[in-house]
């Protein structure tokens, strides 16, 4: 299958679910879907089509969160990256490490780093940060200004 | 049987990322495993934030001691990605040839160490003593033995001096002989094939499951490497093979490693053969908004690079996601069921840092020390001797 085949056959299977579909080129391919389509959508696409998880990257656009997941086709050379808006008065997913183990550290990573929580997922402790570090302080939030009150190392970067 | 934990690690000054794992025991039987990083979390992808866009090649450069150049290498082709550019060819195949030479020098290294927990110190000896060679070649081409500062968005900051062609041919010659012994050594070596062989065992459904990348996919039978299936760069037009093993244990991993340190020779080679002329640098002024997403096959497997660009001289977003994030979670997978003196070897066979296991100790429940991380390494150099004793040789 090429990349549009596969674009073709997931939008005509989650006709419902998919929000906008934008082609950066014919490589990486960035599909928005809605948050409640995210489990049956990607293990679709990882059971069926055989792709493989690569990461999520979780981002702060101001007004509200998004996660992006990213999904590799390795045999066909293309990158599907599954984008979904988060509202920031509610910032839960549902986890994927109940279906697959690749995803078990990367959703604690950003569970720190950002706050958003992750439904069902098994193993809820911190991954990166220090078990002092505060609770309800995100490091990369866009409103994170703990690094100019304590860190005087970190002044003037 | 009572359960006993085995604490390995934080701190080591060898090793680049401190790790802490929790072996659970039952006698000589590991029965549970968990992992805990972070001690050396520096924000990097903050930083990086805060940084412009060539800067940030700078700082993704300070992620990795070993794979230094691996990180700038996906981190510019994902801002080439926002553009869509395509650097000029002579930066490509200066590109390849760094990124291969890293390649080298970090497998050897690999070598030398997994030699040395088994007690084989004669292959650590060599395989460090090779590896100068090829770091020579490194500091020839870049003026540095390691975090190479070639790369930058739209090109590399440092040509390669036709002069220094066949002085670096040369020392790549003078390693292939040597390697080839090694590799004999160890592929004919009885003591170490009952040392590695059907030990770890990572089968191809745990790791899709976990969704290895790199030589921990490759020598359990998935056949993935970016630079074939994507081809970037250079890696479309010299040629290579991709090596791929089926057994999953820690001699294919072994194997693997020696193979392709053979392949990127290879490369190296033709690369520097064919180098074409012309620009080294498109000369990137403008990033406009959108996101990119560059990777490339590090020595450990993929790293990811994913970049938002909102339009000022800074990444909105900079994602990044190391190979070993995915592959240290095999651990669960291979160490559970194996025994203590091969918790070791095990754990450094999917190339982490595994200077951390020489900071084991074994308690039993009342917290009296059996072990440390010494006595662990030696347990497992006296099981290869007891072997050795038991099939006669010295």
């Amino acid at each position: 299958m090429t990349p549009l085949e596969i674009l073709k056959d997931l939008t005509d299977r989650f006709k419902q679910d998919i929000v906008g579909v934008f082609e950066k080129s014919p490589k990486r391919i960035y599909i928005e879907i809605k948050k409640e389509a995210l489990v049956r959508v990607v293990l679709h696409v990882f059971r069926e089509l055989g792709a493989r998880f690569n990461t999520a990257s979780g981002v702060d656009v101001r007004d509200h969160m998004e996660m992006l997941y990213h999904f590799t086709f390795d045999k066909i050379d293309a990158v599907f990256t599954f984008r979904i808006k988060l509202d920031k008065s509610n910032l839960e997913i549902d986890s994927l490490t109940p279906y697959f183990e690749g995803a078990n550290w990367i959703e604690r990573e950003t569970t720190e780093v950002l706050g958003i929580t992750f439904k069902n997922h098994p193993d809820m402790r911190r991954l990166l940060l220090p078990e002092d570090w505060p609770e309800g302080v995100y490091p990369l939030r866009r409103d994170y200004k703990e690094w100019d009150k304590n860190a005087i190392r970190d002044r003037g970067v | 049987m009572a359960k006993t934990i085995v604490p390995i690690g934080p701190y080591h000054p060898l090793q680049e990322e401190p790790e802490f794992f929790s072996l659970m025991v039952e006698g000589e039987r590991v029965v549970d495993i968990d992992v805990q990083i972070g001690y050396n979390h520096r924000g990097i992808e903050k930083i990086s934030e805060m940084k412009n866009f060539d800067q940030s090649t700078f700082a993704v450069e300070r992620i990795c001691g070993i794979c230094s150049t691996s990180h700038p290498f996906a981190y510019t082709r994902a801002v080439e990605d926002i553009i869509q550019a395509e650097v000029p060819l002579r930066a490509q195949y200066i590109r390849t040839i760094i990124a291969e030479g890293e390649r080298v020098h970090s497998h050897l290294l690999w070598l030398g160490l997994a030699g040395h927990f088994l007690g084989y110190n004669t292959v650590f000896m060599w395989a460090w003593k090779l590896r100068e060679e090829i770091l020579d070649v490194m500091e020839i081409l870049s003026g540095n033995r390691n975090n190479y500062a070639m790369f930058k968005p739209g090109g590399v900051r440092r040509d390669i001096k036709a002069e220094d062609i066949p002085v670096v041919l040369k020392k790549l010659d003078s390693i292939v002989p040597t390697l080839t012994m090694i590799k004999k050594a160890v592929m004919d070596d009885p003591v170490l094939q009952a040392r590695t062989k059907n030990v770890g065992v990572l089968t191809k459904e745990k790791a899709i499951d976990y969704c290895a990348l790199g030589p921990t996919a490759r020598s359990s039978g998935i056949a993935i490497d970016v630079r074939k299936d994507s081809p970037y760069e250079a890696y479309d037009k010299v040629e290579w093979d991709m090596i791929v093993l089926k057994n999953g244990d820690v001699f294919d991993k072994v194997v693997l490693r020696i193979l392709e340190t053979f392949e990127s020779i290879r490369i190296l080679r033709q690369c520097l053969k064919n180098l074409p002329g012309g620009k080294i640098d498109m000369q990137i002024t403008d990033i406009p908004p959108g996101e990119g997403i560059g990777t490339h096959e590090a020595p450990r497997g993929e790293s990811f690079h994913y970049v938002l660009s909102d339009g000022t001289n800074r990444p909105a977003r900079h994602k990044i996601r190391a190979p070993t994030f995915m592959n240290m979670p095999t651990y669960k997978a291979t160490v559970v069921g194996e025994t203590i003196s091969d918790a070791a070897i095990i754990l450094a066979a999917i190339d982490p840092c595994y200077c951390c296991t020489e900071r084991m100790a074994v308690r039993d429940t009342k917290g009296k020390m059996l072990y440390n991380g010494e006595g662990l390494v030696k347990l497992s150099q006296e099981k290869t001797e007891k072997i050795r004793e038991k099939l006669g040789r010295c």
